[in-house]
């Protein structure tokens, strides 16, 4: 394992300090925590996300003027606390309460559930909207549910427009369970994440193999295959979350989000196949977006997210100005 | 039996001890069916535990559980920190006021109050492939009368053959079988040390 790192104890320690002392005009850290908030405050509800360390720029980098209020990180890939989550929370809401943007993965709906009965006994109300936008895993009786991947930032942007605009606490919960049904993701890898403190990969790939839907912490995806052009590995995962829609959508949006360990070259590459083969199908894009915004460390691959944007309201609240790190 | 305050911090210590010694082996098994970090994860808790003890040593046993449920929520993360965290609170409420534990009827009764708070907590059952899949056989063993390290860890590797309904591993269905749950191997830790300080 090569890492630009001090010690395993000290990461997620340092790089907020870091990311802090980066951006001192946009955010700041709540002292002996893990939590990074916005510096100017209107009176607004307060939109608090997070989950385990790795996925970076998500989540503190989403914090800021028409997104996040504060973020909570985690452990590498491991939930934030409830106490840490707590902090946020007191530290974010103005009285108008307090929206949770998770995550669908286990630890991260208990600990926020956790947190969230603190914040009540405290006077903070709070809502959750859980984002399970990863279609790679099916709902069943026996997984836990979807996954909440890359789509969760789309969703960060649209409520954090709301909230601003001056949304209630009930009418964003609605909106975000609303959005949520609309944002579909399926990723692929080409190479596992190492996490700092395990030392070697999450999974095993051959040098020619590719894996078809993984999740951000490298959790199973449903096939692996030799690596193809990326042209074929656009066609399958387009096809694959448009057969997910009960109506196919006429206007989408489009985030191709890198896992951390792909260059933008690449991600590029992918986009412009992923939007041949809308066009191919008749189905606009009126939004794009490609980068690294939900990460899974140095993992080498991509995600694929569409939004449906039939209503415009969802475009100009993508599109609308927001002072962040990383949006 | 009968334990006191004394036996119940012996319990963690060992316990502590235990989790230290087994760090490695609890991330492996957590590699093919998770992420990888459940030893390292369950290792923040007990030192949390550790520091607060040697802090301020706590006079009874409902506070001692009390001590290491909050350095479980606070320090571990995951899905582990809130399940293990749920269950130490319930059995805190339930050694409300209790200078000794005097039978194992009265154990399995403390025990069960946490297994209740595990499944609570994490909406799971008997036989998903969780840390339930130890909790209860253990719980129906000291209601019966008595705990040995065999019924551990037949308990624990029963979770093998099951497909995992919960938590990440649930993602892998089918090829979740075959491997024990992290969950229920730390979980067989925290009894192995119970049994030990019994007898």
């Amino acid at each position: 394992m090569k890492k630009i790192i001090n010690k395993t104890d000290d990461i997620i320690e340092e790089m907020l300090r870091g990311l802090v002392a980066s951006y001192p005009h946009l955010v700041h850290r709540v002292e002996d925590s893990r939590v990074v908030a916005k510096n100017q405050e209107k009176k607004q509800v307060a939109l608090v996300s997070g989950g385990g360390s790795g996925h970076e720029p998500s989540h503190a980098g989403f914090v800021g003027d028409g997104m996040l209020s504060a973020a909570v990180a985690g452990d590498v890939f491991t939930s934030p606390t409830p106490d840490q989550i707590q902090i946020a929370m007191k530290e974010a809401d103005q009285g108008e309460g307090v929206l949770l943007i998770v995550k669908n993965y286990t630890g991260d709906n208990l600990n926020f559930e956790m947190a969230q009965e603190m914040a009540e006994m405290e006077d903070i109300h709070s809502e959750i909207v859980v984002v399970d936008d990863d279609i790679a895993v099916e709902d069943s009786e026996f997984t836990a549910g979807k996954r909440g991947v890359a789509g969760t930032v789309l969703v960060h942007k649209i409520l954090g427009d709301a909230a601003r605009a001056g949304a209630s606490l009930d009418e964003l919960k609605k909106r975000g369970d609303d959005v949520v049904k609309k944002i579909k993701t399926i990723g692929l890898a080409l190479r596992a994440a190492t996490v700092p403190e395990v030392g070697k990969p999450g999974f095993e790939l051959a040098e020619d193999e590719i894996e078809y839907g993984v999740g951000i912490h490298g959790e199973a995806g449903y096939r692996r295959e030799k690596i193809q052009p990326s042209k074929e590995l656009a066609k399958e995962l387009t096809t694959k979350i448009l057969a997910d829609y009960e109506e196919q959508p006429k206007k989408v949006g489009v985030l191709v989000n890198g896992m951390g360990g792909t260059p933008l070259m690449e991600q590029f590459i992918f986009m412009n196949d992923v939007l041949n083969l809308l066009k191919e199908q008749n189905i606009a894009v009126t939004f794009h977006k490609v980068g690294n915004y939900m990460t899974s460390l140095d993992m080498e691959g991509v995600s694929l997210t569409l939004i449906d944007l039939a209503d415009e309201t969802l475009k100009e609240a993508l599109e609308s100005e927001v002072t962040t790190i990383s949006w | 039996m009968q334990l006191t305050v004394k036996e119940v911090q012996n319990w963690f210590e060992k316990f502590t001890d235990k989790i230290k010694e087994n760090k490695g082996y609890l991330s492996d098994l957590d590699t093919p069916i998770g992420d990888g970090d459940h030893g390292n994860n369950m290792a923040r808790g007990v030192a949390a535990y550790e520091a607060s003890f040697e802090q301020k040593q706590p006079e009874t046993i409902s506070e001692t559980f009390q001590v290491f449920s909050m350095a479980m929520i606070s320090k571990v993360g995951g899905a582990s920190g809130p399940l293990y965290g749920s269950a130490l609170m319930n059995m805190v409420k339930e050694t409300k006021g209790i200078d000794t534990i005097d039978a194992y009827e009265q154990l399995g009764e403390i025990v069960a109050q946490g297994l209740a708070g595990i499944k609570k907590r994490g909406k799971t059952e008997f036989e998903d492939k969780t840390m339930v899949d130890v909790w209860e056989p253990v719980t129906q063993a000291l209601k019966a009368g008595s705990l040995d390290k065999d019924q551990i860890e037949k308990a624990k590797e029963h979770t093998k053959g099951l497909i995992a309904k919960k938590g990440r591993a649930s993602y892998l269905g089918e090829r979740s079988k075959g491997h024990i749950d992290p969950g229920a191997a730390s979980s067989a830790l925290f009894f192995d040390a119970l049994v030990e300080v019994i007898q």
